[in-house]
């Protein structure tokens, strides 16, 4: 296998404690404790290994990266160590003077999540009153200071419908960027499928308004879909092709080649409290169980996606197939094509959110 | 955009040489772009002040260059970026 080139991002969940809830949150189904966290000095040391590894976008998530108290400090040494960064917050705890302070220690762009486009429902779905005014509140100071914003918008069956007026919402909200990311069902979020899976016609309607909205928009926000893969014919590329592009750190310091990776159970992860994140990036077992197309099923290796999609998501095929070296049975090709279609003809759901436990 | 637009990068969008890759970038929120060496010497020309057509002209005499295709060169990029959100103009 030829060498890998280096990575150019890093996803760094600081912490998993989070005041909102939902029900499709993307942290792993064991959450990890705050006194198991990565101190400062460590998380200062690990950007700056991010930085001489060649990553040059680092992304601040958790749980809610505000839940840290020293969030002001690592900004400042990641922008130390040279990285363009990103904080990913609901927005819940970044108060006036914090956004200050991280405006005086260089962030460079922040991303905020939205819920829904009215208090009853972004509330509901994060579990946590008060949670979309305090938003709005957080939004209005982003613009104020001037960072540069995008919305992220997680969508499902109860929101897809409102995707002009979240897309109006973020023009109000002076965005540069909206995300429209529909949900993907792994972790908390597969315990919610009935609820929160849409249907055909809203993904249909949702593709429609947004190849409008971006033709309109052009030049005034940028608009990126994040389409439900179940309704594909061919898988997402993810993570444009494990151990390709990027990598994520947990709060306890493991170093996954993707967010959803501890589901795979044949893997284990190395920490950074091991190892330099180069050693690990580069010879890792995890990072390199499924880079290059050696480990491909036949029908992937020989097939002319194979450089598109790299026989799509790993965690995927663990999930559905149970082999996280089978096809993403997404494919049109993929002997268990039917799994997926099984799953999307759940009957909708009226029951209660599952939701996201508290650390 | 034309020539007398002024051109600039915003808030959160900056030009960086990688240092391992040696290779310079135009970073924003959410990209990497790579810049080729025509590309990285127009966006070290961009300053919030000078107009394009002042950029081109500057360039035409350094590169001893025709300014018709400078001047192409640079709105088509300047555009697309204008396009991408990574660019503002006065």
């Amino acid at each position: 296998m030829a060498r890998p080139q280096p990575p150019f991002a890093m996803l760094a969940e600081l912490t998993h404690v989070c005041p909102l809830a939902c029900p499709y949150c993307s942290n792993p189904v064991e959450l990890t404790k705050r006194t198991d966290e990565l101190d400062t000095d460590t998380w200062a040391r690990v950007f700056r290994e991010a930085a001489e590894l060649g990553v040059l976008q680092l992304h601040l998530s958790g749980g809610e990266p505000a839940a840290r108290r020293d969030l002001v400090e690592l900004v400042t040494a990641a922008r130390e160590a040279g990285l363009y960064t990103n904080l990913i917050t609901s927005g819940v705890g970044l108060t006036d003077q914090k956004l200050a302070a991280l405006d005086a220690a260089g962030l460079d762009h922040v991303q905020l999540s939205l819920q829904g486009i009215t208090a009853a429902l972004a509330d509901r779905i994060g579990g946590y009153k008060g949670g979309f005014e305090r938003k709005m509140h957080v939004a209005e100071r982003i613009a104020e200071i001037g960072f540069p914003l995008t919305l992220n918008a997680v969508m499902h069956r109860h929101n897809l419908d409102d995707l002009p007026a979240t897309i109006a919402l973020a023009q109000r909200l002076g965005a540069r960027r909206i995300e429209v990311a529909c949900v993907q069902f792994h972790g908390w979020a597969e315990a919610n499928r009935g609820q929160l899976q849409p249907t055909a016609d809203q993904v249909r309607a949702a593709k429609a308004t947004v190849d409008a909205e971006r033709d309109r928009l052009k030049g005034t926000l940028v608009i990126d879909f994040v389409a439900p893969d179940w309704f594909s014919d061919y898988p997402k590329a993810c993570m444009g092709g494990w151990g390709t592009t990027g990598l994520n750190i947990t709060p306890a310091g493991d170093v996954l080649p993707c967010h959803a990776a501890e589901t795979i159970p044949s893997l284990s992860f190395a920490n950074v409290g091991q190892l330099s994140l180069s050693d690990i990036w580069y010879d890792d077992a995890a990072f390199n169980a499924f880079r290059g197309t050696e480990w491909m099923p036949p029908l992937c290796q020989s097939c002319d996606r194979r450089d598109i999609d790299f026989g799509g998501c790993r965690c995927q095929a663990m999930a559905i197939v149970g082999d996280a070296a089978a096809t993403d049975p997404v494919c049109r090709k993929s002997p268990d094509r039917a799994k997926v279609d099984a799953l999307l003809d759940v009957a909708p759901s009226d029951a209660a959110f599952v939701y996201r436990a508290r650390v | 955009m034309n020539e007398a637009a002024v051109p600039f990068l915003p808030r959160g969008v900056r030009l960086h040489f990688d240092k391992v890759r040696e290779t310079h970038f135009l970073l924003g929120p959410e990209r990497a772009l790579i810049l080729d060496d025509i590309s990285q010497i127009i966006l070290s020309q961009v300053d919030g002040k000078r107009s394009v057509g002042a950029i081109c002209a500057d360039l035409a005499e350094t590169y001893t260059a025709p300014v018709n295709q400078i001047t192409g060169d640079t709105l088509a990029l300047l555009n697309d970026l204008a396009d991408k959100r990574l660019l503002e103009h006065g």
